[in-house]
């Protein structure tokens, strides 16, 4: 399976910032008011039959996984295509497509060597053609894919036999090992056609364990079980993808037993289920801490943000701890950083700034900023302390801290304003042209602790992700030097400096890192959270033949 | 009559040219383009990526010529591809909404026409007596209450605590196992909630104007002199002033021909109905250009001719109208 | 019409008179908001949040913990604002345009129902969503949305109107009299359309009204941390099983305020009609 790993602000309206649960991962956690689940393992052996349903806010643009960039296609192209590599439960790289793989001393080559007994959904063999396919597909210009970059830094692709692939990069890359998780495309049914045209976009051929069966658009997908998958065929004979575009019908179909797995909101967790027979009688509740932070980014180009005690009194001034009791009802970790606490990545020697206004008074005095004029806002050579702050529109989380730092902020004399506004004029017209102030944002946290995209001093302006131009020349040597690095032990040192140097200087106040809120149908056996989330072994989950629901016709 | 009607006809030309140029400018001037949309947040986005996606999407070429590329194509009734990477045209997406958007939309109208229409009658017939005043309230209630907040309470109630009804979407999933009459049965139920939802809030409209068309019929002096000449009440009524009082009528449906096609989001999204109306909607909000300037076209068509035919009707039905002459 | 006949009608008509006491009752709230809401509709005390109605807080506390009695005291403050000012703005230029046309005819005429006729075209959601693709959602832009998306009907109803005042005899004569266009325009036209205009902008109010809580179930409504009863109404929507009172109240405000815009203007086209 893929794995999503590309670094994206979640679209997904209404659900809070990071809530995509199928990469999410950590603290293995399972809430449940029955104890049946915990003797699943030592249950009878899995038997086939049953349909897993799950809900879509959106529908799917396309089926072809390379070109698609939204994350219904997403979730419904995963079951459909493999990549050569992928993560396991326990975000360890391992095979997939690949059985093994040698990486070069110097880091510059990755030899692929090929599972040999895979098929495609129409039968035809897998082979290293396909995977240069792929490659090729990748970086054409006709091709319209928006995840192109880590392909183009490839110097030379060779097919070495029908069963090995060579890769060869200009410069150590650590992150290049992980790009290869990109679905890889039948050569048969696409090489020298318009993809853009191809019968493919609908019809989708993979090697997954899933095979298409039908899309009604709008309305919902359906995959059937591949007898021929060369992992095993999964138990689970169907995947209905429906779309239900409203979150309350969602939650209320859910309620009702038509669908299967939902996200559930902090809310809903925590006083809309345990109560409810209804609820209890279908489901388990998971949690685990998902992948992703809530942050607010100020603009380093503008006053007073330029000021690392600005920031610093800002974040101060910031009740991280009420903020996820109130907003979260507790569902969540005050952030200190970029990473998800208890990854190896994640530094928990930073500087911390509890919250603490007298401290944060002080710092705004040291910057200059004092209330003069005694009318509750602070002012600097008659310029008062006020600035916008924006966020999108659609997510309730992210306009809820809004009206909440403005509040506290309030407190301190710092007078926000709040601006929310639809998605693609706020990116495009706001951020990426840094004519903002500072922004309520979120971040997916990447199992790769590769941050140059983010924080890098030289990607900022135009679509580029360090939209707040944050610059600190320290930081930018750590983060080249770490990206070449491939022992995650060596690694490490450079990404816990570079995270003492971030929370020293606060371009970012991270707010916190939510927990998934996962709700599964009691019948799924072999449900279990793991640090790579709920669904890494979605195949493997069945139904006894008692409990099964939905019965087909073979 | 056909000399007005070619007139009409011709007439629309200069019209939908408006329409198209002021659609054309608001959609491709509104802020963020579809290539943009796909690089906002996105790591992977190489640097060349977005010079790439304008080049693919047509969007190089400056505005006057787009337009008249898309005009060209228009012309000769293709609307082009949609720019989701699914590969469909704009006519195979309308085409795979329309059924659905009609199929719900006719169905409410129709129930709208049979209640609505009564309602007004006798309110009028009946003015200012009890049952007159409960109708206005009555079919105000049915304006006035916000729908999406009626239709998650009665989704709640019906479907949750009740579990008379399916709370969203069309079909069921074993639908194809389903006999004959079960699957009748079983769009009919989907369907339920929705219709009746919206033959709810669709009174107020249709039945006020048959209540004022009735009124200012019984005013008038035909019918007054019918009484005078003794005729029975009931043939008054129903005979002479009614069928006067529904010509106006006619015309509204020739009105409401491009509602036909119209879905509206705000009662797709909650009920799950893959419509024109979220089509649409989503559409302009991934500026997905051709799909949005489809629907409009095909929105604005519809509606001149539905002009076109209520007048006709109008006049077809009161011969105090002539054509030729303004 | 004589006065006290008029009087009569009022007196008789029980509609009018509960459409009127119920906007009476809602623009009295929203003048005295300060005064009988209970709390500071924004404050946030993450210590109250979800509380069930009580006599503390009559209708609940919501997902902030803020008071939702005071957040829809001052709601009708916005809500009644938003149905003013965008009837206010699209009677304005339906009047304006309305009374050209009908009065000066000819090509004029001609151009404005043509455009009328354009923008009755484009559904009027889709005028909304472009209109908020360039401005963002602030309540000014809200209103003025509202209003520049409604006037079409207006335009067509006074042209109407003009069209039959016009033939009279008294404005032939002022014609013939010499009076300035301008005059017998405001003079002499004007008073005669204002009373189906009177009736349209008392349902127009309300339909604004719902055509906020429409736009704030899209997010695209008034903004927060302004409370309106669209966006109090939509906040409630996901509890809606669980804290109903979020979404109950606003409902209920809303439907109660748009039944009586409507009960009272039905009510004045009943009195004002002088054919009864």
């Amino acid at each position: 399976m893929i794995l999503r790993l590309f670094v994206a602000v979640i679209l997904s309206l209404g659900l809070f910032a990071c809530g995509d649960k199928k990469d999410d991962s950590a603290e293995n956690q399972k809430v449940s008011t029955t104890t049946k689940k915990v003797t699943a393992k030592v249950n009878k052996a899995p038997v086939n039959g049953d349909a897993f349903i799950e809900s879509s806010l959106g529908d799917a643009t396309g089926l072809i996984y390379n070109i698609t960039s939204d994350s219904a296609s997403h979730d419904a192209a995963l079951k459909i295509y493999n990549g050569l590599v992928e993560y396991d439960k326990d975000l360890n790289i391992v095979g997939d497509l690949a059985k093994s793989w040698d990486i070069s001393e110097n880091g510059l080559e990755i030899i692929f060597h090929l599972n040999e007994n895979v098929r495609w959904h129409d039968g035809q063999p897998f082979t290293a053609a396909d995977v240069e396919f792929t490659y090729k597909f990748m970086i054409d210009d006709k091709t319209p894919t928006s995840y192109d970059a880590d392909f183009r830094l490839v110097k030379s692709f060779e097919v070495i036999d029908e069963y090995t692939v060579k890769v060869t990069y200009g410069e150590p890359f650590a992150p290049a090992l992980m790009s290869w998780s990109m679905a890889i495309l039948p050569k048969h049914l696409l090489e020298g056609k318009d993809v853009t045209k191809s019968p493919l976009l609908r019809k989708p051929v993979g090697t997954g364990p899933y095979k298409f069966q039908e899309w009604k658009a709008g309305e919902s997908i359906t995959l059937v079980a591949n007898d021929d998958y060369f992992k095993g065929r999964p138990y689970i004979d169907r995947r209905v993808m429906r779309v239900i575009p409203d979150t309350a019908t969602s939650f209320l179909e859910h309620l009702n037993g038509a669908v299967d797995i939902a996200g559930l909101t902090t809310l809903q967790w925590t006083r809309q289920t345990d109560n409810n027979p209804k609820y209890n009688d279908q489901y388990d509740k998971y949690k685990y801490l998902s992948f992703g932070y809530t942050y607010v980014g100020y603009n380093q180009l503008k006053k007073p943000f330029n000021d690392k005690r600005v920031r610093q009194a800002l974040t101060y001034a910031t009740p991280k701890e009420d903020m996820v009791k109130g907003i979260l009802f507790g569902l969540g970790i005050p952030a200190t950083g970029p990473y998800k606490p208890g990854t190896i990545w994640y530094n928990d020697k930073v500087k911390k700034y509890n919250y603490d206004i007298e401290k944060a008074k002080e710092l705004f005095a040291e910057a200059g900023w004092t209330d003069s004029d005694g009318d509750g806002i602070l002012d600097k050579k008659g310029k008062k302390f006020q600035f916008e702050l924006m966020t999108n529109q659609g997510n309730t989380v992210r306009t809820k801290i809004c009206e909440t730092l403005q509040q506290s902020w309030a407190k301190v004399g710092v007078k926000v304003n709040i601006r929310v506004l639809e998605w693609a004029t706020f990116i495009n017209e706001y951020v990426n042209k840094q004519k903002f102030d500072a922004v309520v944002l979120g971040w997916n946290i990447t199992n790769d602790p590769d941050l140059y995209d983010v924080w890098f001093s030289k990607n900022c302006g135009g679509s580029k992700l360090n939209f707040i131009c944050y610059k600190n020349e320290e930081l930018d040597k750590l983060l080249i030097a770490g990206r070449k690095e491939f022992d995650p032990e060596k690694r490490k040192v450079f990404y816990h400096k570079a995270q003492e140097i971030i929370a020293e200087d606060q371009p970012y106040t991270f707010l916190y890192v939510p927990y998934a809120l996962v709700s599964v149908s009691k019948r799924f056996e072999d449900v279990y959270t793991a640090p790579a989330g709920l669904t890494h072994n979605q195949d493997k989950w069945w139904v006894k033949k008692e409990n099964q629901k939905y019965k087909f016709e073979q | 009559m056909l000399n007005y009607i070619a007139r009409r006809l011709a007439g629309m030309v200069p019209l939908l040219i408006g329409i198209t140029i002021i659609c054309f400018a608001v959609i491709h001037l509104a802020p963020g383009d579809p290539a943009q949309f796909l690089s906002s947040m996105n790591p992977k986005f190489s640097e060349s990526a977005h010079e790439k996606f304008v080049k693919l999407y047509g969007l190089d070429k400056p505005l006057h010529v787009r337009y008249i590329d898309w005009v060209k194509r228009v012309a000769v009734l293709d609307f082009g591809e949609s720019f989701a990477p699914d590969g469909k045209t704009v006519m195979e997406k309308i085409n795979e909404r329309m059924p659905v958007t009609i199929y719900l939309n006719v169905a409410g109208m129709v129930l709208i026409f049979f209640i609505a229409l009564p309602l007004g009658v006798l309110s009028a017939y009946r003015q200012n007596s009890i049952f007159d005043k409960s109708v206005t309230v009555f079919v105000f209630v049915g304006f006035a209450v916000p729908t999406f907040w009626l239709a998650l309470m009665c989704m709640y109630y019906f479907g949750v605590v009740k579990g008379w009804l399916p709370i969203s979407g069309l079909k069921s999933y074993n639908y194809d196992q389903l006999t004959t009459l079960g699957k009748m049965w079983d769009i009919v139920h989907h369907a339920f909630l929705p219709i009746v939802l919206s033959v709810f809030g669709g009174l107020a409209g249709l039945s006020r104007f048959a209540r004022n068309s009735m009124l200012e019929v019984l005013g008038e002096e035909y019918v007054t002199s019918a009484r005078a000449r003794g005729l029975s009440e009931t043939r008054v009524v129903f005979k002479h002033a009614l069928k006067n009082a529904l010509l106006p009528v006619v015309t509204i449906l020739g009105l409401s021909i491009p509602g036909l096609i119209g879905g509206s989001v705000i009662f797709e999204s909650i009920f799950s109905i893959p419509g024109m109306g979220q089509l649409f909607y989503q559409s302009v909000m991934a500026r997905d250009y051709p799909v949005v300037m489809g629907v409009l076209v095909l929105g604005a068509i519809l509606t001149l001719i539905g002009n076109l035919v209520a007048d006709i009707s109008y006049g077809l039905v009161d011969p105090r109208i002539r054509y030729g002459k303004k | 019409m004589g006065r006290s006949r008029l009087l009569s009608k009022v007196n008789k008509n029980i509609l009018f008179y509960s459409g009127l006491i119920i906007v009476l009752i809602f623009v009295a709230l929203a003048i005295f908001a300060p005064y009988i809401s209970t709390h500071d509709p924004s404050f946030i005390n993450f210590d109250s949040v979800f509380l069930a109605p009580s006599a503390d807080h009559y209708f609940g506390t919501d997902d902030l913990g803020r008071d939702v009695f005071s957040r829809i005291v001052y709601g009708s403050r916005i809500s009644l604002f938003v149905g003013f000012v965008a009837v206010g703005i699209s009677i304005s230029i339906g009047l304006l345009l309305g009374l050209v046309a009908g009065y000066f005819g000819g090509f004029v005429d001609l151009i404005i129902m043509r455009f009328v006729d354009i923008m009755l075209c484009f559904p009027s959601f889709f005028l909304i969503l472009a209109v908020i693709a360039f401005l963002n959602p602030s309540i000014f832009n809200v209103m003025a949305i509202i209003g520049l998306t409604g006037w079409m009907g207006v335009t067509r109803l006074v042209r109407a109107e003009v069209l039959s005042v016009k033939t009279r005899d008294f404005i032939v004569s002022a014609k013939v009299q010499g009076i300035p266009s301008w005059l017998i325009l405001s003079k002499h036209i004007l008073p005669n359309v204002l009373t189906p205009i009177f009736v349209t902008a008392t349902l127009g109010v309300a339909g604004a009204i719902l055509t906020e809580s429409s736009l704030s179930f899209l997010g695209l409504g008034v903004q927060p941390p302004t409370p309106s009863w669209g966006n109090i109404l939509t906040a409630g929507k996901d509890n809606i099983m669980f804290a109903w009172w979020l979404s109950f109240f606003p409902g209920i405000a809303i439907f109660i305020t748009v039944l009586g815009y409507n009960l009272l203007g039905e009510g004045l086209r009943d009195i004002l009609d002088p054919k009864q």
